[in-house]
């Protein structure tokens, strides 16, 4: 990466209303197609904001770059007030190094569309992984810890079992355990319903459900669930063509949409339920 | 000479034979291994210079014959001051040649793992070591075990080789043999049986074991 020096982004963002999540002016693109245009997005702690939007809109992108998936062309983000994909030099901000990343990065966690448990370890040890080996953890406290989680996603029967005795709704319950057991600050959602058979999406979505009322997380979702992200988000953002075309809370968004294209796109996602 | 006549005479030699060539198949087997995993690593390592010495040395060790490779090893090293033992340098040469095939299988099986481990990994902030330790390689380690078994196996017949130092394995005894009875159809038909069973009958299974056993770790049996 190069030394290039950004000036007009702070170098932290304070005060008590700073936000958990701050997009500012990111840009990502591959060659010459732009998938994201200058996004500025804020979310504040404890917020649930869940991102809508039809296939090729950026959507996913921007869950991926918060997790550091992707790498960034433009713009900063920070999280909990601190730069994610730069680090401040004198007075000024540089591209972050890997430490840098690392530190800020495990204050997030995400959920993937494929689960990606890790196959060769139970469900309880796919759950004790990270705390043992990224945080240092004793072994006797991360399978306390996972054990309790796994118990609050319904799968404390099915902790010995390795993923592939396990129905995909199941998987993911234990993804949403193995990501929580390293009490991240910010969880990301990418698409967690879609790979999963109609009948068992709802123990996903009630899993997620508990999260909101029970926790103080601050929470990205990328969902096709229209009536789901309806019931549990604070602010649902619609993206098209890499910008956020029309943001708001549910009711707002749903039943009194703005812009031209977001009531196509839900119109079209009506006609489809 | 009756063939019976022939295994009671020679027996001991052929055994003792059998005997160098399995343990020189399982030195070279060890050291292939370990070459092929350094290797395979390194050939993805982000540093250029890394990766550029595993690249040279899968290509030199690739594309040069096993036989010439021996002969450095045994007879040009020590012009250099590196003398082996000539059965040291039996199965150095081996290992060295079988672990640069190796290192692609490794290489091509760490590239295999699904991509979404990766990302998993990264998504538990695991450091890149951790995570290939601890993720990825035990992942890729059933992905190649089959393509292993076939590596070993051309290993064994390697082996037979080190004859041309005169390290005391099975094909050098039975050259021996031959040399004094002229009796080629059965000091060389023995050979052949022999190394055919340990291919078969030894190598073959125990891959097929291990297999099982990476399997049900994987959860998959």
């Amino acid at each position: 990466m190069s030394e290039k020096h950004l000036s007009g982004f702070p170098l932290s963002l304070d005060g008590p209303d700073r936000p958990m999540v701050s997009f500012r002016k990111v840009t990502k693109s591959y060659g010459s197609l732009t998938v994201l245009d200058s996004l500025d997005l804020d979310v504040a702690e404890g917020e649930m904001v869940t991102i809508i939007g039809p296939s090729g809109s950026g959507k996913t992108t921007v869950l991926r770059m918060l997790m550091t998936l992707e790498s960034i062309n433009g713009g900063v983000i920070y999280v909990d007030g601190e730069p994610l994909t730069h680090m401040p030099k004198g007075d000024h901000l540089v591209p972050a190094n890997s430490r840098h990343v690392r530190q800020i990065r495990s204050k997030i966690g995400m959920c993937f569309q494929q689960f990606n448990l890790f196959p060769h370890m139970t469900a309880l040890e796919n759950c004790m992984e990270g705390p043992v080996h990224v945080l240092g953890m004793s072994k006797k406290d991360a399978r306390e810890r996972a054990e309790d989680l796994l118990a609050m996603v319904g799968m404390a029967d099915k902790r010995d079992q390795h993923p592939s005795r396990l129905s995909g709704g199941q998987q993911q319950r234990v993804a949403i355990a193995r990501a929580l057991a390293m009490r991240p600050k910010v969880m990301l959602f990418d698409e967690v319903t879609s790979a999963l058979d109609p009948e068992v999406i709802g123990e996903v979505t009630n899993v997620i459900r508990k999260l909101v009322s029970e926790y103080n997380l601050t929470m990205l979702m990328v969902t096709h669930q229209m009536g789901f992200a309806k019931d549990i988000s604070d602010r649902i953002c619609f993206f098209y063509g890499g910008k956020i075309e029309e943001q708001g809370s549910p009711d707002q968004l749903f039943s009194n949409p703005q812009k031209e294209r977001t009531q196509q796109f839900l119109s079209a996602v009506k006609e489809a339920m | 000479m009756s063939y019976f006549e022939f295994l009671s005479q020679y027996g001991d030699r052929i055994i003792s034979g059998t005997l160098v060539t399995i343990v020189l198949t399982v030195l070279a087997a060890l050291l292939a291994m370990a070459i092929a995993l350094a290797a395979g690593l390194m050939r993805m390592a982000p540093n250029a210079l890394v990766r550029g010495v595993a690249v040279v040395y899968i290509e030199i060790f690739r594309g040069t014959s096993l036989l010439v490779q021996l002969y450095w090893i045994f007879f040009v090293l020590p012009l250099f001051g590196i003398s082996l033992e000539k059965f040291t340098a039996g199965f150095v040469a081996v290992g060295m040649n079988l672990g640069a095939y190796g290192a692609e299988l490794v290489r091509g099986a760490i590239l295999s793992v699904p991509k979404g481990q990766w990302e998993a990994s990264l998504a538990l902030n695991m450091s890149p070591a951790k995570r290939m330790v601890r993720v990825i390689l035990p992942q890729a380690l059933l992905i190649m075990l089959p393509s292993w078994g076939n590596l070993l196996i051309e290993l064994l017949k390697g082996t037979a080789l080190v004859a041309l130092i005169a390290v005391a394995d099975l094909m050098f005894q039975v050259k021996q043999i031959n040399g004094t009875t002229f009796l080629s159809a059965e000091t060389f038909g023995t050979a052949l049986v022999i190394y055919y069973i340990i291919a078969r009958f030894m190598i073959t299974p125990f891959m097929r074991w291990l297999e099982r056993v990476m399997q049900r770790k994987l959860g998959r049996a």
